[in-house]
């Protein structure tokens, strides 16, 4: 194996996709070897050792990259572990995630981040790219080393408090100054603490009704209309997570308009769901930023098709199930996503006809890919490019069912669901993690990894 | 109706019928023996997550009345306290036998989670949760109301709804369920409603809701409302900026001596003043209106026994339930 490169190791075999609609349009066949896709072209010779994988019908794309995933590893194994998560990842068409910083300790040192480094790379699923926390603890006070987590091993270039917001002004200044030494990019999670105190729900109609504590969009709105100020102001990078309002992907538009540096996600669930399901105080629906307003859910979907908001990220969030089968107050927030992502993005902007399969792949992988730095990823498919493919069958339809899948959180939205669009592979640097829509084998150098960690 | 959570999805056949049986019910409770046999051998358990007296002994005198044994369980000092999840708290029940669970909570939606989640058999009665609904306080309210109105009409208050009454809901509508309970039932027997409050303490988005919506408590006495429904109104509030003071409050948004007065001024004899208590003397309302004849505060008390009754009788007694009830039976 090559120890100097480990992102493009030799993986043996030799694979050949007949007859993939190339993001959905032309069709031809991909050679993959070497951890690299050698040959893209119609009517390619098949090498004698090459495995034959027919892929007519299916459109190949990307590996998708996720910004924004809670693998739960370091502290809650209980929830999901890097292991699970990535096994997961790759179920669900992508090649990379970024694993948040709230794991227990949090990922605020260079040794966390690096264990989370480690953990993925020894699990071969998918790419794992921890995410640094922007203050010591998440506490939103002191910064976090945040030059030691990007010289590590781990190499990280995106910066998030997720799940708390840097509601300090001064130290969100200070943290997308900072970071500009190293191209660094702060994730904000914009929700304004003091005005979403006990807050349980979207502050609409619904929750006048159901007698529960209001979470207003101009919580996130404020957060984010001065964060791009601040942007401006320090020509630096801001991406925001998971918008879900329609007032912010006005703001963003507006920051965009003036040449402000920022970027910005919506979720799988934001893109389909609305408040109205908290009516079954099933704890399911429970997630924050909350579900919105259809409002809402119209302004996102064409955000995100017209390219205000750049990118899909899932905000995976397994929970074991006690946190979840209890009254709403008491259970904790966030939905699983990856294994679903891809179906809902197809669902809501490709079936509609407001994106196709070439601003999937520009959502799912090439910006993701480009805001986190991840050379390797969401590249064009193209000979001499690394070999992170998925292929995708988008006319199959299956009903979601939290108990099939390799997420150990059974806490999907989508339960139930008839949904479009099925991930029958997933090339990982060449390697096949999956294969006729089952998880295959991890990347090989996973195995070897451990011998160099230890 | 398997369960009693919520008003705003009661029918007005069904709100009738609990109506129609409590006034059987409150005949009852005017007898020497104060018992019927109806739910004999039945269990019903008093489960209150939250501290209140008054309505669990409202509930216990109502199981006790139609023979059922109770149990109470108060989550202070129990295995709740000790870290039990509702749902075991729930599937304990149900193994004790429970074939009714009085459930007040201090979350919004827990009695729905109890009711919804296949953790227990048992009909669900919510007796108060968060700031969602209490269903039982709006029905005895409205019991009480109706029983006004027709007075009033020289009618019969069985089979009568509050069609032409104009009732005024003053207070805490934001964090009160029994505002929410009172506004959707009051609708459904057809009353008007005007909710007053000061703008802090009004949900968002009350504009659409079913009613009129005022700021101003004396303007609001002067459209002649037919009963008005003070809100309690916590104290410390303040300390969140939902009203500067405690003394501004009461000027502003308070029933008191001169409000009193002011009703006799406008000509308005036959309104009623009711608090779903326990009240805050001198703060929503003073104690000379709290004592005046207009108050039906204690009326409210009694006829919440006959009305928890006519809940506990219609939902655990299966087929045999008095004519006039198969509504109630067959919907949801």
């Amino acid at each position: 194996m090559n120890t100097q490169n480990p992102n493009a190791p030799a993986a043996a075999v030799t694979y050949l996709i007949r007859n993939a609609s190339i993001l959905g349009r032309d069709t031809a066949d991909l050679l993959i070897r070497g951890g690299l896709i050698t040959a893209v072209g119609p009517a390619l010779d098949a090498p004698e050792d090459a495995k034959v994988i027919d892929a007519a019908g299916l459109i190949a794309l990307p590996g998708m990259v996720d910004l924004h995933t809670h693998l739960r590893e370091p502290g809650r194994e209980d929830a999901e572990t890097v292991e699970t998560g990535t096994r997961a990842a790759a179920l669900g068409g992508f090649t990379a995630v970024h694993a948040m910083a709230n794991s227990n300790p949090v990922a605020d040192t260079a040794g966390v981040v690096e264990q989370v480094h480690s953990l993925g790379r020894r699990s071969g699923w998918v790419d794992v790219r921890p995410v640094g926390a922007v203050t010591v603890g998440l506490e939103g006070e002191q910064l976090a080393e945040l030059g030691a987590m990007a010289d590590s091993r781990a190499r990280v270039r995106v910066f998030s408090d997720d799940g708390k917001c840097v509601s300090d002004p001064v130290l969100m200044r200070r943290a997308l100054e900072y970071v500009k030494a190293f191209d660094g990019v702060i994730a904000q999670h914009a929700q304004e603490p003091r005005l979403t105190e006990g807050a349980q729900m979207n502050e609409g109609d619904v929750s006048a009704v159901l007698g529960l504590a209001g979470w207003p969009a101009v919580a996130e709105e404020s957060i984010i209309a001065r964060d791009v100020l601040l942007a401006q102001h320090t020509g630096s990078r801001l991406h925001v997570c998971h918008v879900s309002t329609a007032g912010s992907v006005e703001i963003i538009r507006w920051a965009k308009e003036r040449g402000v540096r920022v970027t910005a996600e919506v979720t799988p669930h934001h893109l389909l769901l609305t408040d109205e399901l908290v009516r079954s105080y099933d704890p399911v629906y429970k997630v924050n930023p909350p579900l919105r307003t259809a409002a809402d859910v119209e302004a996102l979907r064409r955000g995100l098709a017209d390219g205000t908001i750049d990118i899909v990220g899932t905000d995976h969030a397994p929970h074991p199930s006690e946190h979840k089968e209890c009254e709403w107050a008491q259970a904790a927030m966030g939905m699983t996503g990856l294994e679903t992502a891809l179906s809902v993005v197809q669902h809501t902007m490709i079936d509609t006809g407001m994106m196709d399969w070439e601003g999937f792949a520009r959502v799912t992988s090439v910006t993701p890919a480009v805001i986190g730095a991840v050379e390797t990823q969401g590249r064009p498919l193209a000979a001499g490019e690394p070999a992170n493919v998925i292929l995708v069958n988008p006319s199959a339809r299956r009903t979601v069912d939290p108990n099939k899948m390799a997420s150990k959180g059974r806490n999907s939205p989508f339960a139930g669901l008839e949904l479009p669009g099925l991930v029958q592979a997933t090339f990982f640097a060449g390697h096949p993690t999956v294969l006729d829509a089952a998880l295959n084998t991890p990347h090989p150098v996973s195995t070897e990894e451990s011998a160099w960690i230890a | 109706m398997r369960h009693l959570l919520s008003t705003r999805d009661l029918s007005r056949a069904d709100a009738l019928a609990i109506l129609d049986t409590a006034e059987q019910m409150a005949a009852v409770s005017q007898r020497e023996v104060k018992k019927l046999p109806a739910l004999r051998g039945r269990t019903v358990v008093n489960l209150f997550f939250e501290d209140s007296t008054r309505t669990r002994i409202s509930f216990e005198a109502a199981a006790k009345r139609l023979s059922a044994d109770v149990i109470n369980f108060s989550a202070k000092g129990s295995s709740v306290s000790k870290g039990e999840s509702l749902k075991d708290t729930a599937q304990t029940l149900e193994a004790i036998g429970a074939d009714a669970v009085v459930i007040r909570h201090g979350s919004s939606g827990a009695p729905a989670r109890l009711a919804g989640s296949g953790w227990i058999n048992a009909a669900v009665l919510n007796a108060g949760d968060g700031t969602h609904e209490h269903p039982t306080q709006a029905l005895l309210d409205a019991f009480t109301m109706r029983r006004h109105w027709a007075k009033l009409h020289g009618t019969a208050s069985t089979g009568t709804d509050l069609t032409g009454m104009h009732v005024v809901i003053v207070g805490d509508v934001l964090h009160s369920r029994v505002a929410r309970s009172d506004l959707w039932l009051l609708r459904t027997l057809g009353a008007t409603v005007t909710l007053v409050a000061p703008p802090t303490l009004l949900p968002f988005g009350v504009e659409s809701w079913p009613c009129e919506v005022s700021y101003d408590l004396d303007a609001a006495l002067e459209t002649g409302p037919d009963a008005v429904m003070m809100l309690r109104v916590q104290g410390e509030r303040m300390q969140s900026a939902f009203f500067p003071s405690v003394r501004e409050y009461s000027r502003r948004w308070g029933f008191d001596d001169v409000r009193l007065d002011r009703l006799d001024t406008l000509g308005l004899k036959d309104t009623i003043l009711l608090h779903p208590g326990p009240m805050n003397r001198g703060l929503e309302i003073s104690s000379r209106a709290a004592d005046s004849p207009r108050a039906t505060i204690l009326e409210q008390v009694s006829n919440g026994v006959s009305v928890r009754m006519a809940a506990l009788y219609l939902l655990l007694s299966g087929e045999n339930t008095p004519a006039g009830t198969a509504t109630l039976e067959n919907s949801q």
